[in-house]
C-alpha cells in the first residue's frame, strides 16, 4: 500500500460538527487516499457516525469543508452533488434496505436514474452483484425475512451496484457473529483488492480492524477530534497514547 | 441459604431503658424487611433502650434489601444516640451488609424535577414552540409544492405503482367504513330531524335536509377525518420507521429526492381518492337518510329521491369536492410531514403518528369553518 500513488480521494479540512448545540468535533482534519482501506475508529460516542454522516453529505459542518474527488461537496449545487454521490456507496448501520421492496428491487434502485441502460443488462448486474456477496437465490424475499448478516450484505451488494469508487461503511460488524463478522471483512478486502474502491470503515470492533484496516484514524470523545492516525499494528505496540494502546489492547485504564 | 419463603420473627429480650436484644429469624428480604424494620421502630419506641443488639443468628435469608434497611436503621438510631449493634451475622450476610453503605448511597439518584406551574411562561412557551413548528410545516410545504410541480411536469418520473398501492389502501381499503359512517350518519340525521319535523307535518322537509347536510359539510368532513385517522396515520408511521431505520438517508445518498420519492405519490393518491371518497359518502349518506324516510316516515322511495334531488344543486356537490380536495392536502401533507421529522425511535414513530391525525383534524375542521363563511359571502 506505501507505493501507491497518494491520490487523495477524500479531504476532510478543518471540520467542526454540532448537534442539537452540542459540539462534537472540532477542527477535524485528514485524508483519505485512493484504493486504501481507512478505519476511523474510537469510543462510543467519539463521533464516528457524525463524522461519517458529514463526510457523506447528510449533515452539513458548523465549519469546515469536505472534499471529495476536489469538489467541497457541501458548497455545491444540487446537480453536482447527486453527481458526486453517484461515485460513492454507503452501507449504513441496519443496512438501510427499502421494507416495502425486495432484495433485488432494493439493488435495483441505485440503477433507477439510469434510464439508458438495457433492462436485461440492469437485471444482469443485480444477480451479479448479489453473487459478489453471496445472496444469490434470495432475490425475492424482503428485508424482514433476512437476517441481520444477510441485511448488511444486501446493503453492501446494492452500495457497490455502480462501481462506486468510494464505499462508507458504518459500523459493519454490528450485531454480527463472529463468522459473519469475519465474512464481510474478507468479502471487504477483496473487493478492496479485486476492484481498487476506497473505503472507508466506521468500526469499533477490534479484529476487523486488524482484518481489514491499511491505516487508521483514532477519535476521541473529549478531544472532540483525531488523536492518533497509522498503522493499527504499529499503534497498538508502540503508541505511548493510552487512551489508543487501551483501545487497541483491550484494557481498562 | 434457603430461598426467602417469606417467613420471619422477632424475638424482643431485654428491658425497658436498658439493654434491648432483638433477634430476627427467618428470612429478610425485600418481602419482610419494611414490616421488620416498622416492628424494630415501633419496639425501640416502646422500651427505649440504652443499648440494642440485633441477632441476626436465626436468619436463614438475606438480602441486600435487607441489609440498606438494616443499615439505614442502625444510622438513624444512632444518630438519635442510641448505639446499635448487629450479632452473629453470617459470613454472607457480612458480605451483604458490607455492600450497603448508606452515606454513600444515598443523594444518588435525582428525583424527577416536580415542575412547578408556571401559566405565563408555560404560555410563553407553547407559542414559540408553534411557531417552530408552524415554520417548519410552511418550509415543508414549499417542497412538497416544488416536487409536485416537477413531478407533473416530468410525469414519466411520478412513480405509478407507488400512487396506485396507496390508491388501493386510501380508498378502496377504506371503502367499507367510509360507507358504514356515512350511511349510519345520514340515518341519524334523518332520524333526529324527523323527531322534530313529523309533529310540525313536516315530513318532506327530511330529504332536502339530510341531502344539503351531507353533501355541502358531513360527507366531506366525516371522509376527511376517516381518511386522516387511517391513512393520515399511516403515512406518519411508515415513513417514521423508514427514519428510523436509516432507510430515508439511504435515498438520499443513492440521489433520490425523499419527497419526489415517498411525498408525492402519497399526496397525488390522496388528491385522487379523497374527493371519489367523498362522493361515494355523499351516496351512502343518502341511502341512510332514505332508509329512515321510507321506513319511518312513510315517504315513497320516489318522492324521497325526487325531494333529494330538486334540493341538491350542482354547486352544493361542488362545494363538498372543493373541500375534499383541500382536506386530501391537508391529510397527506400532515402525514408526511410529521412522519419525516422523526427523531429517536418508537417513541418518536408513536408521537409522529397522533400528531398527525390530531393536527390533521383540526386543521380539516379549522379549513372547513373558513369554508363556510367563504362560501357563505361568495
Amino acid at each position: 500500500m506505501n507505493d501507491e500513488s497518494r491520490e487523495e480521494v477524500v479531504s476532510v479540512e478543518g471540520l467542526t460538527a454540532r448537534l442539537e448545540g452540542t459540539t462534537i468535533l472540532k477542527d477535524v482534519s485528514f485524508k483519505v487516499y485512493r484504493g486504501e482501506v481507512l478505519v476511523i475508529m474510537g469510543r462510543s460516542g467519539s463521533g464516528k457516525t457524525v463524522l461519517m454522516k458529514h463526510m457523506i453529505g447528510l449533515f452539513t459542518p458548523v465549519e469546515g469543508r469536505v472534499l471529495i474527488n476536489g469538489i467541497d461537496i457541501h458548497a455545491a449545487d444540487e446537480a453536482t452533488r447527486v453527481r458526486i454521490r453517484q461515485r460513492f456507496g454507503v452501507l449504513f448501520q441496519s443496512g438501510g434496505l427499502l421494507g416495502s421492496m425486495t432484495l433485488s428491487e432494493n439493488i435495483f434502485l441505485p440503477l433507477a436514474e439510469h434510464a439508458d441502460m438495457p433492462a436485461r443488462l440492469k437485471e444482469m448486474l443485480v444477480r451479479m452483484k448479489l453473487g459478489m456477496v453471496r445472496l444469490d437465490g434470495y432475490d425475492d424475499l424482503l428485508p424482514a425475512e433476512l437476517s441481520g448478516g444477510m441485511k448488511k450484505r444486501a446493503g453492501l451488494a446494492r452500495a457497490m451496484v455502480r462501481d462506486p469508487e468510494i464505499l462508507f461503511f458504518d459500523e459493519p460488524s454490528a450485531g454480527l457473529d463472529p463468522v459473519t463478522s469475519a465474512e464481510l471483512d474478507r468479502t471487504i478486502v477483496s473487493i478492496n483488492e479485486g476492484m481498487g474502491t476506497t473505503m472507508i470503515v466506521v468500526s469499533h470492533e477490534l479484529q476487523s480492524i486488524l482484518n481489514i484496516a491499511h491505516r487508521v484514524i483514532m477519535l476521541d470523545g473529549e478531544e472532540k477530534g483525531v488523536i492518533a492516525e497509522g498503522d493499527p499494528r504499529e499503534l497498538m505496540h508502540s503508541s505511548r497514547d493510552l487512551r489508543v494502546t487501551n483501545f487497541l489492547n483491550r484494557r481498562v485504564g | 441459604m434457603k430461598k426467602r419463603d417469606g417467613s420471619v420473627r422477632l424475638n424482643v429480650t431485654g428491658s425497658a431503658m436498658s439493654h434491648v436484644v432483638i433477634s430476627l429469624m427467618g428470612s429478610l428480604s425485600l418481602d419482610t424487611m419494611p414490616r421488620v424494620s416498622t416492628d424494630m421502630k415501633s419496639h425501640v419506641q416502646d422500651l427505649k433502650p440504652s443499648r440494642l443488639t440485633i441477632d441476626c443468628s436465626g436468619v436463614d435469608y438475606f438480602d441486600t434489601a435487607a441489609a440498606l434497611l438494616i443499615a439505614t436503621f442502625k444510622e438513624e438510631a444512632e444518630d438519635g444516640g442510641l448505639p446499635v449493634e448487629l450479632t452473629n451475622l453470617s459470613s454472607h450476610t457480612r458480605k451483604i451488609m458490607s455492600l450497603a453503605d448508606v452515606k454513600h448511597l444515598s443523594g444518588g439518584l435525582p428525583h424527577p424535577q416536580e415542575q412547578a406551574v408556571r401559566p405565563v411562561a408555560g404560555i410563553g412557551d407553547m407559542t414559540i414552540t408553534a411557531a417552530r413548528e408552524f415554520r417548519a410545516l410552511i418550509t415543508f410545504l414549499g417542497e412538497i409544492i416544488l416536487a409536485f410541480v416537477h413531478s407533473l411536469a416530468h410525469v414519466p418520473e411520478i412513480r405509478w405503482v407507488d400512487v396506485a398501492s396507496n390508491v388501493r389502501r386510501i380508498g378502496v381499503q377504506g371503502l367499507p367504513i367510509v360507507g358504514l359512517i356515512s350511511l349510519l350518519v345520514g340515518l341519524i340525521i334523518a332520524f333526529m330531524s324527523s323527531l322534530q319535523l313529523k309533529p310540525l307535518g313536516g315530513n318532506i322537509f327530511v330529504a332536502p335536509l339530510v341531502g344539503i347536510a351531507m353533501v355541502k359539510e358531513l360527507a366531506p368532513l366525516m371522509t376527511a377525518i376517516i381518511v386522516a385517522g387511517r391513512s393520515g396515520s399511516a403515512f406518519a408511521a411508515e415513513l417514521g420507521t423508514m427514519v428510523v431505520n436509516e432507510e430515508v438517508d439511504a435515498l438520499v445518498i443513492m440521489g433520490f429526492d425523499p419527497m419526489k420519492f415517498l411525498v408525492v405519490p402519497r399526496v397525488m393518491a390522496a388528491f385522487i381518492v379523497v374527493p371519489l371518497l367523498t362522493l361515494y359518502a355523499d351516496l351512502f349518506g343518502l341511502a341512510g337518510g332514505l332508509v329512515v324516510g321510507v321506513l319511518g316516515l312513510d315517504l315513497t322511495f320516489m318522492t324521497y329521491i325526487n325531494q333529494t334531488g330538486n334540493s341538491i344543486a350542482v354547486s352544493d356537490i361542488t362545494t363538498g369536492l372543493i373541500k375534499s380536495v383541500v382536506f386530501a392536502a391537508i391529510i397527506s401533507g400532515i402525514g408526511c410531514h410529521r412522519g419525516l421529522r422523526v427523531e429517536r425511535g418508537a417513541e418518536g414513530v408513536g408521537t409522529a403518528t397522533t400528531s398527525a391525525v390530531v393536527t390533521s383534524i383540526f386543521l380539516i375542521v379549522l379549513a372547513d369553518s373558513i369554508f363556510a363563511v367563504v362560501f357563505h359571502y361568495l
